[in-house]
């Protein structure tokens, strides 16, 4: 009688219990969904913005290469032709283009769809050969910024609200259209220049050998800094309130956030001991002090999963203790510390703000070409444009990003290889 | 001699001097290498110490005061007027020394003044790497032959080797605590100087942040107003919002992932959900503010909502997106701690996996996914270039989300960018914001580590 009642009772709810139970795995697998679906939708912003900086607007013109305005004196000198204006040639050959403009206001606009370094590009194309002076040649030149976002964005839409052009640049435009000479090509400006306040001139370069040497601090100072630290608490230390001491310390590192490193570098590297702003070198040295703690706890961790029979072996042979450390536990310890050591890197190639604070945010044009220029990172460059209005900033600051996320999957691609190449079970 | 040909030839000493030890060594037993205490190669090593270590410290010593010893050897130089002016023209007329000196244009104004300094610069730091070649190469060579001729079959030289060695491992392991010492006292100075300047109490208790300054001394409000209530209200709002999202997901995930999803999916997607944490900041921040914080204020205007295009929902709902994988794994560790005879008896009377997972597993892992928020909240409050790029700069006082708010961070990046002088308030109150920051995270940290900690003991 009992028994049946409870029967009754369980199977009444079973239908329940059961749907609760399906109810319940579904909001597991959609929150698990929700993650990776934002995951999708950032990646696919990013490169859907980013995609178009790789490619870049040109207009051919022809360009008479006057020897009146290249090189009055006749003499050839490099001089002379390195300080020519070139660009009279560039406004020159857009008033041949189109010689029905005559107002000075059009005559600005039409300037202004040609990019402000054309000059340079022409001034280049003289100094490699000079023969071109006197000939009229041309050329692909490179076009201004609107003009590229208006032939990405605007130019097949009904609705051009937004563009910076008005009607009759956007009727030159057509012309050059008709006659094809405008022509989107590879944009090997963005891998090839520094930072500039024009888009369609600026680049990553100069980040990238930011970011380069700083790593380059980072790592010469981390890696051996890092190991040696971890070899002590985990091999040699005595347990005594001094390792504690440093352990806790470590942890607690780990855990400050990384403003916190920048106010250290701007208190105590520049300000008390003199170093320059804006520098890879002290770019360097607040990183280490940040990805220090990542690297030590993980070299202890592949330090801890060495067995204890390999140093029980060497010490039954014979080694010393540093012997048997370095011969033996180091060794085969390595791959974990590399894995460690790359994924701080990792982290500090991805570092934004203790940067702002030691000066690495200024606007710098020349590629750094040590550790003791001036310059800025990567990460810091995609702050910077990211704060500028024009659309192909935008481009330009989602391509960067682009590039930045390719770097961090080749490193994580090569940590993760490595732990799998050298990965030991004992 | 310019400083890495000198390192480099410092370095090449040490093989040489490395080579000589162990020739000597060798030599010394008349090659009969059993009869030393140690292999030659350690005789090797303790020369190359010789030779290269204490070089190396006087050179460390030398390049870290000898910037130092010249500018007050040129100030002595400069005429007295200049010497006991104004301080600020003294350090404006040393950077132009400085800039000439090393072939730079500067500013002509003290021409005449500075030409001397500028010979005299040059030629002290002339003397000076004269010097530096001279005394770090002598010392160098002089530790060679020290070392040469101390060597002697019975010589302990692998005892001195693994002695220098494990020093160096222990001053390495030290330098995590140099680091604290110089994050504390670095920050801790420069905060004590500011309270000098503002009240701790108006810091701490004030309810307005404007740290502009005025430019003339008798504008109003010339000192600023530094309380930090509305900076910890917004930096709460934005985490608590962040909490929000990344709380449900990342516990939820984490349950399916380690409680249901088969090993494939598992597989698969544990890694792709890592990757929201291996995305830079900097990242998150552009998207905050090119994707979220556009469609937040679009979608509120179109339901007659007033939303700032700042507003601390699209900081924080972004903040929480980047914090989900930081709990789900965090959650997934403990999840996977607790023992599976728990399981096993849940089942056998007969419960569901998901009033297993709820009534027994959730309530046993509780501690650690507590600490593991606890660590997230810390994560969300020292979080910079989000909040940099998607929060706003007034300080206002609100619980709204639709509203603009600032942070912490915020704030101190905000006084810290451009040039800083460190003796105005605005410059020092960015190091008190500091001080705050470490202060709170460290808390939250020392007590979620602890609540962690505990959990582990109970089954292990």
């Amino acid at each position: 009688m009992n028994e049946i009642n409870i029967k009754v009772a369980v199977e009444r709810g079973l239908k329940k219990r059961q749907a609760r139970e399906r109810r319940f795995r579904l909001i597991g697998k959609s929150a698990i969904f929700t993650g990776l679906g934002i995951l999708a939708l950032l990646l696919t912003s990013i490169i859907w913005n980013g995609m178009g900086a790789f490619w870049q607007t040109r207009i051919a013109l022809d360009v008479e290469f006057d020897s009146s305005v290249i090189d009055p004196e006749g003499n050839r000198s490099t001089e002379a032709l390195y300080k020519a204006n070139y660009t009279a040639l560039v406004k020159a050959s857009l008033r041949k283009a189109f010689p029905d403009v005559k107002k000075r206001r059009d005559k600005r606009k039409l300037y202004s769809l040609i990019s402000n370094g054309a000059g340079y590009e022409l001034r280049d194309l003289v100094l490699q050969n000079p023969a071109l002076i006197g000939q009229t040649q041309r050329i692909w030149l490179l076009a201004d910024d609107d003009v590229d976002t208006y032939g990405k964005h605007f130019r097949d839409k009904e609705d051009k609200t937004g563009t910076r052009l008005n009607a009759k640049q956007i009727a030159w435009l057509a012309t050059f259209e008709k006659s094809e000479s405008i022509q989107q090509n590879f944009n090997t400006t963005f891998f090839t220049a520094g930072d500039s306040r024009e888009p369609e001139l600026a680049g990553i370069r100069g980040a990238v050998m930011g970011s380069l040497y700083t790593l380059l601090v980072t790592l010469a100072l981390s890696f051996p800094i890092g190991i040696a630290a971890a070899v002590y608490l985990e091999e040699v230390a005595p347990t005594n309130r001094w390792t504690d001491f440093i352990e806790v310390n470590i942890n607690n590192l780990a855990a400050v956030p990384s403003i916190v490193f920048g106010l250290l570098g701007l208190a105590m590297f520049i300000n008390f001991f003199g170093m320059p702003r804006s520098v890879p070198l002290v770019g360097g040295l607040v990183l280490t002090l940040m990805t220090l703690p990542t690297i030590i706890i993980s070299s202890r961790a592949a330090l801890k999963a060495v067995p204890p029979s390999i140093r029980e072996a060497a010490l039954g042979l014979g080694a010393s203790r540093t012997q048997t450390i370095f011969h033996h536990v180091v060794p085969q310890a390595m791959p974990g510390m590399l894995t460690g050591t790359i994924i701080g890197m990792a982290q500090a190639l991805g570092e934004t703000a203790p940067l702002l604070m030691i000066g690495m945010v200024a606007f710098i044009v020349d590629i750094p070409g040590g550790p003791l220029d001036p310059s800025t990172v990567l990460p810091v460059q995609i702050f910077l444009w990211a704060d500028s209005p024009e659309r192909a900033f935008l481009e330009r600051t989602s391509a960067a990003i682009m590039v930045l996320l390719v770097f961090l999957i080749l490193m994580n691609l090569i940590a993760v290889k490595l732990r799998r190449k050298f990965e030991q079970r004992w | 001699m310019p400083l890495p040909t000198l390192i480099l030839t410092l370095l090449l000493l040490s093989i040489f001097a490395f080579w000589i030890g162990r020739k000597r060594a060798i030599s010394v037993v008349g090659g009969d290498a059993r009869k030393l205490h140690s292999q030659p190669v350690y005789y090797g090593h303790v020369t190359a110490i010789w030779c290269g270590l204490p070089a190396m410290i006087l050179l460390l010593l030398w390049i870290s005061f000898e910037s130092n010893i010249v500018t007050s050897l040129v100030i002595n130089d400069l005429p007295v007027e200049i010497r006991e002016g104004n301080q600020e023209q003294l350090g404006l007329i040393l950077n132009d020394v400085r800039n000439r000196a090393s072939g730079n244009i500067a500013s002509d104004e003290h021409q005449a003044v500075t030409q001397a300094a500028v010979d005299h610069y040059r030629q002290l730091i002339s003397i000076s790497n004269g010097l530096l070649v001279v005394c770090v190469l002598s010392l160098a060579i002089l530790g060679i032959g020290l070392a040469r001729r101390a060597i002697t079959a019975e010589q302990r030289a692998r005892v001195i080797v693994e002695r220098v060695v494990n020093f160096l491992l222990m001053s390495s392991a030290s330098i995590a605590i140099l680091t604290t010492i110089g994050v504390v006292l670095s920050i801790l100075f420069e905060a004590i100087q500011f309270f000098r300047l503002v009240p701790i109490g108006d810091f701490i208790f004030g309810l307005e942040w404007s740290p502009q300054i005025a430019i003339r001394e008798d504008q109003e409000g010339s000192s600023g107003a530094f309380g930090m209530i509305p900076l910890f209200a917004g930096t709460m709002l934005i985490a608590l919002i962040a909490m929000m999202v990344s709380v449900p997901i990342g516990i939820l995930s984490a349950i399916y992932l380690s409680e249901y999803a088969s090993k494939n999916f598992r597989a698969t997607a544990k890694p792709l959900l890592e990757i929201l944490a291996g995305i830079p900041t900097v990242v998150y921040g552009f998207f905050a503010a090119l994707v979220v914080a556009p469609f937040i204020r679009d979608s509120g205007y179109s339901i007659g909502l007033d939303v700032s295009s700042e507003s601390a929902l699209a900081a924080g709902l972004v903040m929480g997106i980047m914090i989900i994988p930081f709990i789900s794994s965090l959650s997934d560790d403990v999840i996977n701690a607790v023992p599976q005879s728990l399981r096993d008896g849940s089942y056998g009377l007969g419960s569901t996996k998901s009033e297993t997972i709820l009534r027994i597993i959730v309530p046993a892992a509780l501690p650690g996914i507590v600490g593991g928020v606890l660590l997230a909240v810390s994560r969300a409050i020292g979080e910079t270039m989000i909040v940099v790029m998607a929060a706003g700069l007034s300080a206002n006082l609100t619980a709204n989300p639709l509203d603009a708010v600032t942070t912490v961070t915020v704030q101190i990046v905000t006084l810290l960018l451009g040039d800083q002088e460190f003796d105005s308030p605005k410059t020092l109150a960015a190091f008190a914001l500091g001080l705050a920051l470490i202060t709170v995270t460290l808390v939250l940290n020392v007590i979620a580590l602890r609540i962690v900690r505990k959990y582990r003991e109970q089954y292990d």
